[in-house]
């Protein structure tokens, strides 16, 4: 027993430690009684996961140590995992009033996992279905997460878990069937008429909607059969397993719905008897049907999708007719649609010639006619200059003005990152935007170059004698030319009566140097004043070296000011030649906020990989630590997660070098970049000439 | 020489009047530049016109150490003297045959000074090692491919290099066609092979959605012809078709989901 005692008091100090209980007031020992009576495993197990729930926040670590004990004795721990994550992924997302909502509602995601154990998330499902939906034709679909399969003619949504069958196959077939019935609403015209003011002659709105939903997918799943006989055989499977029988009105009903030339007007016209009727139950691929939602997103689209429309065309007619160029709409387009199966093939003629249709025109030419049934005639008329504004035509705007007003993540890249306490990623963590350079003064390069005109002459030299060089490589089988030593060797052989080699020619062998190299540059507010300029003139020494060499290179600057202002400034992409303009942007480097590495890397991993190189280095130059305001990114946080960013970037084929000032970075680079993978420096001032010297190094 | 003749018509079945246009390039002793995504048919359309003009197929598929060396042709050593041997494009223009350069952009730069003296109005192929200049007889036609598809700035053809071509593009046969050529060639019933023409049209709306290219009618073929042997339409695709596209594993399954959905 005291033993068992020990035990409870060891925990409780856990407890105490990880949940703050000197600030929090919560009273942990009747929970770490609990806890100190399960078995060892399932204890270390429960304590883990307190531990790394805490890391995120203490009050959803509360709340699941007062449930681990009795979960642990009914739930499978895989289980009890899934709902931790979803949990902490909720936080991440929607904050911790959600993420209560999921630790509270255990029971449910109890009874739905628990219930079968088979359910399948839509993070699971969402990388192979939306390639999937990309496949099939029409309108390029987005998959998205909602709290039902339903579409609004531009997205189609899933459910967070899809868990209505015991087998997970049959979940995934389910998915998958609900997706391909969502596109054929948006395929087959279900969405064409107007449906809200069909809806609203009836007296219960919402139910009209069921109903005539109801109908069309009957309709829908006998053409989806027709068109795609596996997808028809997981419909009939998965409607018998899930017992839904139609009742005889029903079966009535379908028997027209099924025949080959039935359209949405047939569900329609079958709406005001089926509106008398109670819904159709059970029905496992249903879903939902919104029209507002749909009416909402049409109306925005119609404008659009013409006035995108008539722009390519005008862009095409320009192009095609140059001659035309002041009037393009003079240009007489005609568009025809036709349909094989599923599959939609646009055929356009420009003045009565064939042409074949840009993608863009494609596909708002598919767009349009998924809406209205044909193409409009007055779709198809060039638009003439000036008459649409074309900046309000895409969807982005001035990508600075997301700093203002509201914050949103248009046109952002999101990053993952890696949270050590809580053993798992943080999914779509940085919002990074890419931002440029302020172009600086070019004198400043000038200035270096003669500052260090010694160092520059000599840099040259060496890396002018590093450059790729044909090698001949003498006796060899095959080859260009005779090698005449080897052949006078071979003769005078011969008259010795000895044998004759064949080894006789000559090969030029080309020594490709295939390298592509990134460099990183830390541009947070503590390389201010000294730092930064050395770090600029170590890139100016740079380009002059690597032009001499003729590696491919870019240069990327980075800051960040929390996870939802991380920017990364190209200096010089891989495409861009080292002119005036990369110099004035290398002279206006300025030191900005602070170092979270994680995204940078990933970027630059991630730029690094579209290159095609046989080597690819990444080289960081920094100043210290991984460090962010306010939102935990530092200390062992910024360190793993940085560590996290260079492993990922290992497995891509990325080597990772950093050179760095921070004298104390003995404690933390070598278990970020390895024993052997960085460069301390201890004095700012050898920088610009240590970094083209390591590069050089690291390449010979 | 007479076995690089042709002597059974290759199928092919033309798209558009490129069979009329190679064959007036050839009369007008002007090159020509094939374009076209993987497997759509270029180097059948080789061999049937080489069948049709009646003149040997000289096929090299450039790689990246193809040398100007490999083309003209070197010097080798046998029994103590040195013995000149012709190189695949020397072989050709003495002989009046059609050289086609395989996916010419592979190869090493200098193959391009060989090849444009005969590409142009000279029509000559200098020899260096030789000494001597080769000049290519009427009979004698060039012609090289290129799959503009490739997004690499290094596998890009040089301006002075394809403005001596005349070009042909070429692209994956409509559908009917394409259902066509896949039936003829796998031996499948049209009803099959229909379905495999859809699916690659799924596929090739994944084109740069996480696909570099889709299925290409060489594919289907090869598809067609595993049904033809009995395999099932589902392992079919995923043998020929989806694992020869992808090795991504989410793109893989979606891949073969589609084809799972189609048959």
């Amino acid at each position: 027993m005291a033993d068992s005692a020990q035990l409870q008091t060891q925990i409780t100090a856990q407890l105490d430690q990880w949940l703050e209980t000197e600030f929090t007031f919560l009273k942990v020992e009747a929970v770490a009684a609990q806890l100190a009576a399960l078995p060892a495993l399932q204890r270390d197990f429960a304590l883990d996961w307190i531990r790394r729930i805490a890391a995120t926040h203490i009050t959803l670590a509360w709340q699941f140590a007062q449930r681990a004990a009795d979960l642990l004795a009914r739930m499978e721990t895989e289980l009890i995992v899934a709902w931790a994550t979803h949990a902490c992924d909720t936080y991440d997302r929607a904050g911790l009033q959600a993420a209560l909502t999921v630790i509270h509602e255990v029971e449910q995601f109890d009874r739905i996992r628990y219930a079968h154990q088979s359910g399948v998330f839509f993070d699971d499902l969402a990388p192979v279905l939306s390639s999937f939906l990309r496949g099939l034709s029409g309108r390029a679909l987005k998959l998205g997460k909602s709290d039902a399969s339903w579409t609004d003619s531009e997205s189609v949504y899933l459910p967070t878990i899809t868990a209505r069958f015991a087998d997970r196959s049959d979940n995934f077939a389910l998915a998958k069937c609900q997706v391909v019935l969502r596109w054929a609403e948006t395929r087959f015209g279900s969405l064409r008429p107007d449906l809200v003011t069909l809806f609203a002659d009836y007296p219960d709105p919402a139910h009209a909607a069921q109903q005539f939903h109801a109908l069309e997918r009957l309709r829908l799943s006998a053409r989806l059969s027709n068109e795609f006989p596996g997808l028809g055989r997981d419909l009939q499977r998965l409607r018998q397993q899930s017992g839904s029988l139609l009742t005889p009105v029903w079966s009535d009903w379908a028997r027209q719905l099924v025949q080959p030339e039935a359209r949405v007007e047939t569900s329609l016209a079958l709406l005001p008897a089926a509106y008398a009727h109670p819904v159709l139950s059970d029905d496992p691929f249903m879903g939902e049907l919104r029209p507002q939602a749909v009416a909402a997103i049409k109306a925005a689209r119609r404008d659009r999708d013409k006035a995108r429309l008539r722009v390519a065309l005008a862009q095409l007619a320009s192009e095609l007719k140059p001659q035309r160029t002041r009037s393009p709409n003079q240009a007489t387009f005609q568009a025809e649609v036709h349909e094989e199966g599923p599959h939609l093939d646009l055929q356009l003629t420009l003045d009565g010639i064939p042409i074949a249709p840009p993608a863009e025109v494609r596909q708002l030419a598919l767009s349009v006619h998924l809406d209205f049934g044909d193409i409009p005639p007055e779709y198809l008329v060039a638009a003439g200059d000036g008459e649409y504004d074309t900046r309000q035509l895409g969807e982005q705007g001035d990508p600075s003005s997301v700093w203002q007003g509201t914050y949103h993540e248009a046109g952002a890249t999101l990053f993952p990152e890696w949270d050590h306490a809580r053993q798992l990623y943080r999914k779509n963590w940085c919002v990074m935007r890419e931002a440029p350079v302020k172009q600086g003064d070019p004198a400043f390069v000038t200035q270096t170059l003669v500052r260090h005109a010694p160092l520059v002459a000599q840099l040259r030299k060496t890396f002018a004698a590093m450059q790729s060089v044909d090698r001949r490589l003498k006796r060899q089988s095959e080859g260009d030319e005779v090698d005449l030593d080897a052949l006078i060797e071979a003769l005078a052989d011969i008259h010795d009566g000895r044998e004759m080699t064949d080894r006789l020619m000559v090969r030029r062998e080309r020594a490709d140097r295939d390298i592509a190299v990134a460099f990183l540059v830390d541009m947070s507010g503590s390389t201010r004043g000294w730092i930064n300029e050395a770090e600029r003139e170590a890139l100016v020494l740079l380009c002059e070296s690597l032009e001499k060499l003729g590696d491919r290179y870019a240069i990327y600057g980075f800051t960040s000011l929390t996870r939802k202002r991380c920017e990364i400034f190209p200096i010089k992409r891989f495409d861009e030649v080292y002119d005036t303009t990369i110099q004035a942007r290398i002279a206006g480097i300025e030191a900005q906020e602070y170092t979270r590495m994680g995204f940078a890397i990933r970027h630059m991993t991630a730029e690094l990989t579209k290159v095609a190189a046989r080597t690819r280095i990444m080289i960081n130059l920094s100043d210290g630590k991984p460090d962010d305001y306010f939102d935990g990114y530092r200390g062992p946080y910024g360190i793993e997660d940085t560590r996290m960013a260079l492993i990922e970037a290992r497995r891509a084929g990325v080597h990772a070098f950093c050179i760095t000032i921070d004298r104390e970075a003995r404690d933390y680079l070598p278990r970020l970049y390895g024993p052997a993978r960085y460069v301390i420096l201890d004095d700012v001032r050898q920088l610009p000439r240590k970094t083209a010297d390591t590069y050089r190094k690291l390449t010979t | 020489m007479s076995d690089l003749l042709i002597h059974s018509e290759p199928y092919y079945e033309a798209v558009g009047d490129e069979i009329a246009i190679f064959e007036a390039a050839w009369k007008n002793a002007l090159p020509v530049l094939v374009k076209g995504p993987t497997g759509c048919g270029k180097t059948r359309f080789m061999e049937y016109m080489a069948w049709r003009l009646k003149r040997p197929l000289i096929t090299v598929s450039c790689h990246d150490d193809l040398t100007a060396a490999d083309l003209v042709g070197r010097y080798l050593v046998k029994g103590g003297e040195t013995v000149w041997v012709d190189g695949p494009l020397t072989r050709a223009v003495r002989s009046g045959a059609l050289c086609y350069l395989d996916e010419i952009v592979e190869a090493r730069k200098d193959t391009m000074v060989v090849i444009h003296p005969l590409a142009d109005d000279r029509r000559s192929l200098p020899m260096e090692k030789l000494g001597a200049v080769l000049h290519a007889p009427a009979e004698f036609g060039l012609a090289i491919s290129y799959n503009p598809g490739y997004q690499s700035v290094l596998k890009d053809l040089k301006q002075s290099t394809r403005q001596r071509f005349v070009a042909l593009e070429f692209d994956y046969p409509d559908a009917t066609l394409e259902r066509r050529i896949v039936a003829r060639e796998s031996g499948l019933d049209d009803a099959t092979a229909e379905r495999l023409v859809r699916f690659a049209q799924l596929t090739r709306n994944l084109k740069g959605n996480g696909l570099d290219e889709g299925a290409s009618t060489r594919l289907l073929v090869h598809a067609g012809k595993l049904m033809a042997s009995g395999i099932t339409p589902v392992t079919a695709c995923q043998s020929a078709i989806a694992q020869a596209l992808t090795d991504e594993p989410d793109m893989l399954v979606a891949v073969q989901e589609l084809a799972s959905s189609l048959f």
